[in-house]
């Protein structure tokens, strides 16, 4: 019972945090800005699989999130590396 | 009994942090800042909800790839945000108008890529470009 309540009332905070950090991925402004507000949807997005998972009840799901993790984080590594070597600078 | 309690408390409680890390990362005013929030906030509240789920379950193999996921989380984050910073920097991201210290301020090299650790910037950028070469 306890538990139904906290898995509702936590998909009702991811589904807002996921909006907050959507704005800030629409909004920008620079790249920089918006590779950090991938990672967070990443990383919200692992927390949404967990609720998922203790929801229904089917562990396999959590390969998904450790998938997920790693894949965010080579995502984040590759814009950086991009940014470093051909980006332009955003002052002049 | 306790443990449904408990798993309920940590779901929450990483929601929460999730939530909080979200909005900062809309409300802080430049990129270092928002940084600060996301990676921190982000990553305990990701980790709490896998702590949730150990909880639920309570065999090994669940537990296993929970803590496999917290590590793998708390071993990338710090990485990831030290590239993207770095990247901000020399991108030349506006920082905050109330920044007060830069020490990074004129000491990073735009051709080499390397920081001078020193005020006697020559030195250091003959030194490193001997390196790169």
């Amino acid at each position: 019972m306890v538990l139904q309540f906290a898995i509702i009332v936590s998909y009702a905070l991811l589904s807002l945090a996921l909006l907050l950090g959507f704005i800030r991925l629409v909004l920008g402004p620079s790249l920089p800005d918006r590779v950090v507000a991938l990672e967070l949807l990443a990383s919200l997005t692992v927390g949404f699989i967990a609720v998922s998972v203790v929801a229904s009840g089917r562990a396999p799901f959590l390969d998904v999130a450790m998938v997920l993790a790693l894949t965010a984080f080579l995502a984040a590594v590759g814009f950086a590396r991009y940014l470093e070597k051909g980006g332009h600078r955003v002052d002049h | 009994m306790i443990i449904e309690w408990l798993t309920a408390f940590v779901l929450l409680a990483g929601s929460v942090f999730m939530l909080i890390a979200a909005l900062g990362v809309l409300r802080m005013p430049d990129l270092l800042t928002r940084m600060h929030a996301t990676t921190k906030a982000g990553v305990l509240g990701a980790g709490l909800t896998m702590v949730a789920v150990a909880l639920h379950f309570g065999t090994e193999p669940v537990i296993a790839k929970a803590v496999a996921v917290i590590a793998f989380l708390a071993l990338t984050a710090p990485v990831a945000a030290h590239a993207i910073g770095r990247a901000g920097h020399f991108v030349g991201v506006p920082l905050w108008e109330n920044t007060r210290v830069d020490e990074l301020q004129g000491r990073y090299n735009e051709e080499t890529h390397t920081l001078a650790s020193s005020d006697e910037g020559e030195a250091a950028e003959s030194d490193s470009s001997a390196r790169e070469n």
